[in-house]
């Protein structure tokens, strides 16, 4: 708390680049996780294969993940992003399925048979229906994220993980204590604004 | 729009998995403006039979024609803008007003903000329901009998060539069902809109149809009007579908039709 209090400016500068590392990650992470999650709705067959792989990488350790990509891609940014898009596939996909997979099938139905073409289906009809099912997804990737992206400190320097690192390397519990509640706040709040969205999405 | 002839040309789908075709070799003519019935029990293919003709089933032989045109030749959305289409579940989109429901086709025609809401509440008065009170609500604050009149508007918004229904009354109970289709029945002879009418129960068909199509097994039994059913059933299955040469059958089905539709011209 003294280092939070003390050095709000430093503190609040890592948070922003936190939000933005976990923020990029996640519109990037929800370009490929949205087409898998429609794919895993659509085709039962596929679901448990697809659902599965991405299940058993979110199992992998956070830390081993990240090992492995700095082995590949190097410190930095880089390495912390990509572990945050790979997280994030199976909680998002996992809700995108859940979510165009639990809409009404008379809507769906009805929606094609009054003529609107595909695309005005799933935008229109099942990605709607489905939003506060998708956006419970996106909630719990985001908290989940924020928290992985802490390691972001250790191997590129970014985000609240920094005070974190700082803090073990310099013997300065302070910034370590600092570092780990300005994370928990800001998935706090993540939390809350986005369980706002999801009511105001709920029809 | 002038309603348009539906023609079934030998038409059959097999489900792929099944075992045997779901329908088998249809032939059938519908005329614009009439209003026919498919009748049958539960599996026997009228669902199938009717969503081949905006193709939300693709048929595997034979074709289906409307207005003498082979629907395959058509763009299958914008034939779907042209047929209505009410179902047993309804799918009123959820997310939506009445007013924006009953709006769906005449916006996907491309009509303007002003036009579609005036046809909206000629709608609403059409199926007997006050503008006013329901524009603006949400279908899921709807009875199953109003719910299924904004289905029945929603399907007729953009005047269609045909109207394709599948056991719309089927899950009300019979006083709203009574009054759903004395009013279908108006609506039908309004708009003469040419109609297929799927469900399994016998006295429902012989209220409403111009022409009964009893189907059986993925083919048709017999195709008559009702008095021809009863009078030559040419089938023991038709026989005792309808319980021809049961006297006070016959007379309750007639009276039963006569009631809701008014006596014969
Ligand atoms: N989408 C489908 N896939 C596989 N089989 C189907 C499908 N829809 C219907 N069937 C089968 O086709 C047959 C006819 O079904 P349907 O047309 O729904 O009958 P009905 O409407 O008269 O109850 C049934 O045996 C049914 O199980
Ligand atoms: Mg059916």
């Amino acid at each position: 708390m003294t280092y939070l209090l003390a050095h709000p400016a430093r503190v609040a500068a890592l948070a922003a680049t936190h939000v933005e590392l976990v923020v990029i990650a996640l519109v990037v992470a929800a370009l490929f996780a949205f087409p898998l999650g429609v794919l895993a709705a659509r085709r039962p067959r596929v679901s448990p294969w697809l659902l599965g792989t991405l299940g058993a990488i979110y199992t992998v350790p956070s830390l081993a993940l990240l090992a492995v990509v700095v082995q590949w891609v190097g410190l930095g940014f880089l390495p912390i992003f990509i572990a945050l898009v790979v997280y994030a596939q199976f909680m998002l996909a996992r809700g995108v399925a859940a979510g165009i997979g639990g809409v009404d099938a008379a809507q769906v139905d009805a929606a094609r048979g009054l003529g609107m073409s595909s695309s005005q289906v799933l935008w229109g009809v099942e990605v709607r229906q489905a939003l506060p099912v998708m956006l419970g997804g996106v909630r719990i990737a985001t908290v989940a994220s924020i928290a992985i992206a802490t390691l972001g400190g250790y191997v590129g320097g970014v985000g609240l993980g920094v005070l974190i690192f700082n803090g073990l390397t310099l013997h300065q519990p302070a910034m370590i204590v600092a570092g780990s509640i300005a994370a928990s706040l800001l998935a706090i709040a993540a939390d809350g604004a986005l369980r706002l969205v999801e009511r105001a999405a709920t029809i | 729009m002038t309603p348009a002839s539906i023609s079934f040309e030998g038409a059959s789908v097999r489900y792929s998995g099944a075992s045997r075709n779901a329908i088998e070799n249809i032939t059938l003519e519908c005329e614009g403006g009439e209003l026919v019935v498919l009748l049958g029990p539960s599996g026997c293919g009228k669902s199938t039979l009717l969503r081949t003709v905006n193709r939300l089933v693709p048929l595997d032989a034979g074709r289906v024609l409307l207005d003498g045109t082979d629907v395959t030749q058509l763009d299958a959305v914008e034939l779907r803008r042209q047929i209505g289409y009410v179902i047993q579940a309804i799918g009123l989109f959820t997310h939506m007003t009445v007013a924006q429901n009953i709006a769906v086709v005449p916006r996907l025609l491309g009509w303007d903000g002003a036009t579609s809401a005036a046809r909206v509440d000629e709608l609403l008065q059409l199926v007997g329901l006050d503008p006013t009170a329901y524009r603006d609500r949400s279908p899921n604050r709807l009875s199953g009998g109003e719910a299924q009149r904004i289905g029945v508007a929603r399907a007729i918004a953009a005047k269609p060539r045909a109207l394709l229904m599948d056991e719309p009354f089927g899950a009300v109970d019979s006083l709203v069902r009574t009054s759903l289709q004395r009013e279908l029945i108006r609506i039908v002879r309004e708009l003469r809109t040419t109609t297929l009418f799927v469900t399994h129960d016998v006295e429902e068909a012989f209220r409403l149809a111009d022409r009964i199509v009893v189907m059986r097994l993925g083919r048709i039994e017999q195709t008559g009007t009702p008095e021809e059913l009863l009078a030559k059933p040419a089938t023991t299955y038709v026989r005792e579908l309808v319980h021809a040469a049961d006297e006070v059958y016959e007379r309750y089905y007639l009276a039963s039709r006569e009631r809701l539709r008014g006596s014969p011209p």
